[in-house]
């Protein structure tokens, strides 16, 4: 399980990065949803993948008896993909005014802030 | 009563962002309340600041839950005199912008999301636990995401971009380390990882945390090499803007390594604070270098944000007290100078219709308050005495000697240099060659109250500062011991 989803880790971040490194702006929001979900998905194991017994202190008990799945990872990755999903709908928007206020989608084509003369 | 007031500075600038939202199609309305509320802002941190100097480090255990369980609310004489800036120059940023913003992006929320940004910078200051701040910097974050982008105009949205994407990455760094963090300790509260790190015994596992905590803050500090996106975005944005960004944000990027870096990981120190102290020195040259080569106002002034950030570095690095000192000391000589710097040049754009040196001439001759105005910061940002940057840098330089760093002392020296010669480029360029262009739009300032009061407010602060520089050294000496002495803050956070 844990090799599993440490490859899909793996692959999501390098997809992630792939797309960012691509020249369309289209490609450049793909690759940092992806990149998000693999930061998602690396917080789920680093919470440890055991036992889907809940964390509930039962009848009779004054602690948590292990092993118990630990909710707070998941609380972080929902948390996290609440401002991803922000994010994402906000890249999504800048890069439809971008189309319409430049006319291209290249990345290669937005470099003017870039260069040196002026402004 | 006093845990209240550890939230006050979350709190002010949200209800306020809530009730601007409303009357956001007044401009009348909204641009009292903004200032009203940065007022408020300014007493909550001063009152906050006399009671962490009287009685110590408070904490507030939000929802009552204990630490390490709950999220706590940290004040400490280093955060609450960073609070204390920010109150600051949200005034100046604000009173700036009554003249300055045009009533299109006033009514499409720029005050709103100004507010909501200096809640994430507030909060980023505040906060003891490690996720928490992370929500923080994406609350900062997506309301500067708005303000870059704010007003649709084609070098906006290509700065945006490139301001997004990056910040993007950074978050996904940072989100990949609280995780990795996370699955070492079980916890996350920073006072509680400082203890619980100790226990994990691999040095490198935990030295990969710090890497990946170290690129994702550094890419927000804009630290070498992964600054390229604040010169190409930063100066996008209308002068207010780009000076709040350039005041509050790269600085709280600074804060989160400063305490990641004292509280957390300090198990390796000969590692990760080699790296730091290198990327100091790295992050000065190269700053001041790229600063050279610009021949636009705002630009020059974007590198030099930059190369300044070193020497806040430098005195993390070094990890000694009086090091510390300096990088307190420095944030708050850093943060004056450089959104003074933005706002005359906002004012010279909007008297000569450029940013462009070699178009610019003459402004000694015409408008000769301004240029000393602009002289007491660039001064400043150079180093010369007595101006206060002097006597940041002789502090940074003082600390490094002191630590045996002499080369990178040099580099320091060096680089002040260099940022004499830049700044000095600006004042024979714009400033005191004659003028060969003979501009016929040359503009009448209208509303000069607004244009000018935050300049002189901001220049009489740092004149303040050069005159008594040992009573906020004080300020500074006291907030690098209580950083220094992390026993100290995370017995009070853990409550053993």
């Amino acid at each position: 399980m844990y090799l599993l989803l440490s490859i899909l880790i793996g692959v999501l971040f390098t997809t992630g990065i792939y797309m960012v490194l691509r020249r369309s702006i289209v490609k450049l929001v793909i690759g940092l949803a992806l990149l998000t979900h693999a930061a998602n998905l690396l917080i789920f194991v680093a919470g440890r993948v055991n036992t889907p017994i809940p964390p509930i202190i039962g009848k009779g008990e004054d602690s948590l008896i292990p092993p118990f799945a630990d909710p707070i990872p998941q609380a972080l990755i929902l948390t996290a993909i609440v401002i991803s999903f922000g994010l994402t709908s906000f890249a999504i928007v800048l890069i439809k005014r971008t189309y319409k206020q430049t006319g291209t989608e290249d990345l290669d084509d937005l470099n003017t802030t870039d260069k040196i003369e002026k402004l | 009563m006093i845990e209240f007031l550890i939230i006050l500075p979350v709190i002010i600038p949200f209800f306020t962002g809530a009730i601007l939202i409303a009357t956001m199609k007044s401009r009348e309305i909204s641009r009292t309340i903004s200032l009203a509320s940065a007022f408020l802002l300014l007493v909550s941190s001063l009152v906050l600041f006399a009671v962490v100097w009287i009685s110590g480090i408070k904490v507030l255990y939000v929802g009552s839950w204990k630490a390490p369980f709950g999220i706590s609310f940290i004040a400490d004489v280093f955060s609450v005199s960073m609070l204390i800036m920010t109150a600051v120059m949200l005034i100046t940023v604000t009173i700036y912008s009554f003249s300055s913003i045009d009533s299109g992006r006033e009514k499409y929320g720029f005050w709103v999301f100004l507010q909501f940004m200096i809640m994430g910078v507030c909060g980023s200051f505040l906060t003891g636990d490690i996720f928490n701040l992370f929500v923080w910097f994406e609350v900062m974050l997506m309301s500067s995401f708005v303000l870059i982008a704010l007003g649709n105009e084609k070098f906006q949205l290509e700065g945006a971009i490139k301001y997004v994407t990056i910040n993007v990455i950074s978050s996904v760094l940072f989100l990949s380390a609280v995780g990795i963090l996370y699955g070492m300790t079980g916890s996350l509260n920073m006072a509680d990882l400082a203890g619980k790190i100790k226990l994990v015994g691999n040095n490198y596992l935990i030295n990969i945390a710090a890497l990946f905590f170290l690129t994702s803050f550094g890419i927000k500090a804009a630290i070498f090499p992964l600054f390229f996106w604040l010169p190409a975005s930063y100066p996008t944005p209308p002068i207010p803007v780009t000076a709040i960004f350039s005041a509050l944000l790269t600085k709280v990027g600074v804060f989160a390594l400063i305490r990641v870096f004292t509280l957390v990981f300090t198990t390796d120190v000969s590692f990760t604070h080699g790296i730091i102290l290198a990327l100091a020195g790295l992050t000065m040259v190269t700053g001041v270098f790229g600063a050279a080569a610009q021949f636009e106002f705002r630009r020059i002034l974007a590198f030099h944000i930059v190369s300044q950030i070193g020497y806040l570095l430098l005195g993390l690095g070094l990890f000694t007290l009086n090091g510390l000192s300096a990088t307190v000391f420095f944030f708050f000589h850093i943060m004056l100078a450089k959104t003074n710097l933005f706002f005359i040049s906002g004012i010279v754009n909007r008297i000569y219709g450029t940013y462009d040196l070699n178009k610019l001439g003459g402004i000694y001759k015409n408008h000769p308050f301004i240029s000393i105005m602009f002289m007491i910061s660039a001064g400043s940002l150079a180093g010369i005495p007595p101006l206060p940057g002097f006597w940041a840098k002789l502090f940074v330089i003082k600390a490094a000697f002191e630590s045996h760093y002499y080369f990178l002392g040099a580099v320091a020296i060096i680089v002040s240099i260099l940022t004499l010669y830049s700044m000095l480029k600006i004042w024979n360029e714009a400033f005191w060659k004659k003028n060969e262009y003979h501009f016929t739009k040359q503009e009448k300032l209208t509303h000069r109250f607004g244009w000018y009061a935050p300049v002189v407010v901001i220049s009489v602060l740092m004149l303040l500062l050069s005159v008594f520089p040992e009573h906020i050294y004080l300020v500074a000496q006291k907030a690098s011991e209580q950083i220094i002495n992390s026993a100290e803050y995370i017995k009070i956070v853990i409550g053993k």
